[in-house]
């Protein structure tokens, strides 16, 4: 191989970079929707290290918050602002319940980014994710 | 393969009594791979010297591998002077922008008001190509190329031919996107461009002193290429992209400062210089 075949672009490189010194909550996803990186906050938020987190897919990973809309009712992977970019490459936000470390449910907004490199090719996601005042359904 | 340095200063051409032993031009390195047409990596003022050799020699077909568009890695296409020869075969790599293509972008150096002939009117027949994320071979030489750290589209590149390797990063900050003594290889940019390489020739512009008011300028301390050095497995180093500022004996001291960290026997690790041949 002319290069190592487990190097990550450059683009995902720095948004790592900025997320690791980021106090917002930030999840950051490779093109095949695998986590790649999460910050400390994100650690907080999911009571889980990123080692522990490390190489789950989107699918996965939203599951284990069992997302809710603000009426409490399940929402569809592909509907969450996560699975919207995953799918379709397009920014998307919204306001989802999901289970926390605490073991209860909060509200949080989600802002979710396609990332593109200079060819305008799709590398990844970074999902930021700021918690809201706290409710439960 | 067989190289030549024709310029290895950062920024701005330097010439002057303080930077003869090393050099004034600007980025420019000749590399012939066995069978393969002339390759050269950034057309600084270097350049001008190496197109005069070429002319000399009858070469009709060269490579240029442009790993970004700054200024002194440029401003010396204008005076290479295979490209005013209408026989002249030149294939241009370098990295994509989302805004114009490789020709726009070196159109914009070369045209007035910063150059009286605009590219339009170069009599040699040039083709270009991104470099962004490829692998492509060339007679028997294969060449790899990858995004790195440094304000604006850069890339650096990876040449392999006949189990030796060069690697070739200049103007490269990899300390701003990692912890280059703790974090994994894939979050390392470049990493995967130098790792294992017979030479890599890396941009050392700073003392990590001077570093402290520079950060984030794309550039590289003795502290951060000795790191990357030790990491990647190479086997030699070349100190390249000499900040106009250093004169020979600063740079003679900064080599020694890479030595001490790296740890390694001082024939592992050179400071490029202008006119001086080199093996991979």
């Amino acid at each position: 191989m002319a290069r190592a075949p487990d190097q990550h672009n450059l683009i995902l490189i720095l948004a790592r970079a900025f997320a690791s010194n980021l106090a917002t909550a930030l999840f950051l996803f490779d093109a095949e929707g695998t986590v790649v990186y999460y910050n400390e906050a994100a650690e907080r938020l999911t009571g889980r290290p990123f080692i522990e987190g490390a190489g789950t897919t989107a699918e996965e990973w939203m599951g284990r918050g069992n997302p809710l809309d603000e009426e409490g009712r399940e929402i569809p992977i592909e509907s969450l602002p996560l699975g919207v970019t995953i799918l379709k490459r397009e920014p998307a936000h919204g306001v989802t319940m999901f289970r926390t470390a605490d073991g209860g449910y909060h509200r949080f907004e989600n802002v979710t980014f396609p990332l593109f490199a200079h060819t305008e090719d799709f590398v990844g996601v970074v999902a930021i994710v700021w918690p809201l005042e706290d409710a439960r359904p | 393969m067989k190289g030549r340095i024709w310029g290895s200063r950062g920024s701005i051409a330097s010439p002057g009594k303080d930077t003869r032993r090393y050099g004034g031009n600007t980025s420019c390195v000749e590399l012939r791979p066995p069978g393969c047409d002339t390759v050269i990596l950034d057309a600084g003022t270097g350049i001008r010297e190496l197109g005069v050799r070429l002319v000399e020699e009858g070469a009709e077909r060269m490579f240029l591998l442009l790993t970004h568009l700054h200024v002194d890695h440029l401003e010396g296409l204008g005076m290479f002077e295979p490209i005013w020869r209408p026989q002249t075969e030149l294939h241009i790599w370098g990295p994509a922008s989302p805004l114009a293509s490789l020709e726009e972008r070196i159109a914009m150096y070369f045209s007035p008001p910063l150059f009286p002939v605009h590219l339009s009117e170069v009599p040699a027949h040039i083709e270009y190509h991104d470099a962004s994320e490829s692998e492509w071979q060339i007679d028997g030489a294969r060449f790899s190329s990858t995004a790195i750290i440094h304000p604006g589209p850069t890339v650096g590149y990876r040449i392999e031919s006949r189990g030796r390797v060069l690697a070739y990063l200049t103007d490269h900050e990899p300390a701003l996107g990692a912890d280059l003594e703790t974090d994994a290889p894939r979050w390392i940019s470049g990493f995967g461009l130098a790792q294992g390489a017979d030479v890599l020739i890396h941009d050392s512009q700073y003392t990590p002193e001077e570093y402290r008011t520079r950060f984030g300028w794309g550039h590289s301390t003795t502290e951060h290429v000795a790191q990357l050095a030790r990491k990647a497995e190479i086997d030699r180093l070349m100190m390249f992209h000499h900040d106009p500022m250093h004169a020979d004996d600063e740079l003679e001291r900064m080599r020694d400062d890479v030595i001490e960290r790296w740890g390694v026997e001082d024939d592992r690790c050179t400071l490029a210089a202008e006119g001086t041949d080199f093996d991979v």
